[in-house]
């Protein structure tokens, strides 16, 4: 009885936009379909240093460097804004961790493709933060307090980063001949990827209902991925080039871009793990976290150390 | 399993002349590494003057299930407002 009367409280604030937050009751499936929306999400951003952390050191000038390391550095507060947010709903982040080294933790499938040119940088810029923003903005409005406010956060720090992509790719395809098939060619790769970050379709997407009845979701995966494209379709003009799909045509009646078919079996490849670069990824992450177990050993004892020290002089 | 370092609570005076406000929360072994951590994620783009950090567990809020006994009483007390009150028009800077 007093479980109904919960679960009809929770979805009228739910309707009326009343924010959920951390000592309020919820559903354990709402809890659930968070921790593991939200802890996905910050894995992503910290997986998604490692692309573009390769080329720190290759940036061809030192504004690009100083850009790059500043965009990689907010990807780190992003994942930490999200995995604090988890972390409301009951989940430690020593357990998150766990499962993202473990494998039994997703992160976004668009992490598991290299990159090979400097053009891959500005086309990740351009398309990877670009689809990411199509999906956090909506995000902002969420229905659980902490990751909405998570949410507006990384949104407010995420259209730099976009434009610095686009910047990269604007000026390459102004050089020289090579240099506009470089940008090309980076296009070529990650157009598809970057359109299927917005999830399955509608139709094959079973847990897309119930969230946006939560008011998780706000669109659907299709929805975003429509707007996405009609964007990038205009987008690319300006570069002078052209996006990889021959039935990319704008439809006068639709008043919106008609498009190719995702190929969705490699989509499922790379979800299961078989991508380009999935072992390296997580080899890296793993190790990394490894290689710094001593600095927070030794951070965890210098602590120590002090408050052993301050409570003798008390 | 790694055990996690204590979790804090970051409050942030975003001008000279405001208040605190609380920014989000992070993991550091202690107060001067809690204060250091926050300005590295939550002050890169001069969103604040002053950090507090409050360890998470000290931090004691109040049960949503009681919020009606705790704010409601407020609702029949339209006297703690100005607008309750009638004045004549002659009533000025009031
Ligand atoms: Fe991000
Ligand atoms: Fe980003």
């Amino acid at each position: 009885m007093i479980a109904l009367q919960d679960e009809k409280h929770f979805l009228e604030k739910v309707t009326h936009e009343i924010r959920v937050e951390p000592k309020d009751w919820m559903p354990d499936q709402y809890r659930k379909t968070l921790i593991r929306q939200i802890s996905q999400h910050a894995h992503s951003e910290i997986v998604g240093m490692l692309p573009e952390g390769n080329w720190i050191t290759r940036a061809p000038s030192l504004k690009r460097k100083a850009i790059l390391i500043a965009k990689v550095q907010d990807e780190a507060g992003h994942g930490l804004y999200l995995y604090s947010a988890a972390e409301t709903l009951g989940i430690s982040r020593a357990e998150m961790i766990d499962q993202l080294h473990s494998g039994r933790a997703k992160y976004s499938s668009i992490f598991n493709y290299p990159t090979i040119s400097w053009a891959d940088i500005g086309a990740i810029g351009w398309l990877v933060d670009g689809a990411a923003i199509m999906n956090q903005v909506p995000l902002c409005r969420c229905s659980y307090g902490p990751y909405s406010r998570a949410m507006v956060r990384i949104c407010k720090e995420e259209s730099f980063h976009q434009r610095q992509g686009f910047d990269i790719l604007l000026k390459l395809s102004q050089g020289s001949k090579a240099q506009k098939n470089m940008v090309q060619d980076s296009i070529n790769r990650w157009w598809w990827p970057s359109i299927m970050m917005f999830g399955p379709a509608d139709e094959s997407s079973p847990h897309s209902r119930q969230s946006m009845e939560w008011k998780i979701k706000r669109f659907s995966n299709d929805e975003l991925r429509q707007r996405f494209v009609d964007m990038c379709a205009q987008q690319v003009k300006v570069l002078g080039l052209e996006l990889p799909d021959e039935k990319l045509k704008w439809n006068e009646k639709r008043q919106q871009y008609d498009f190719g078919e995702i190929d969705w079996k490699e989509f499922r490849n790379v979800v299961n793990g078989n991508g380009p670069c999935n072992k390296e990824r997580l080899a890296t992450r793993i190790k990394a976290h490894e290689d710094g177990a001593w600095v927070r050993e030794a951070a965890a004892a210098h602590a120590e150390k002090r408050r052993a020290k301050s409570a003798r002089a008390a | 399993m790694n055990k996690d370092w204590p979790l804090w609570e970051v409050f942030i005076r975003s001008k000279n002349g405001l208040d605190h406000k609380h920014a989000g929360s992070l993991h550091a072994t202690d107060a001067r590494m809690a204060i250091e951590n926050a300005r590295d994620v939550y002050t890169r783009r001069m969103e604040g003057v002053s950090i507090w950090v409050v360890e998470s567990k000290y931090i004691h809020a109040s049960n949503p299930e009681d919020s009606d006994s705790l704010y409601d009483p407020a609702n029949d007390k339209a006297y703690r407002h100005p607008t309750f009150y009638d004045l004549p028009e002659e009533v000025k800077n009031m």
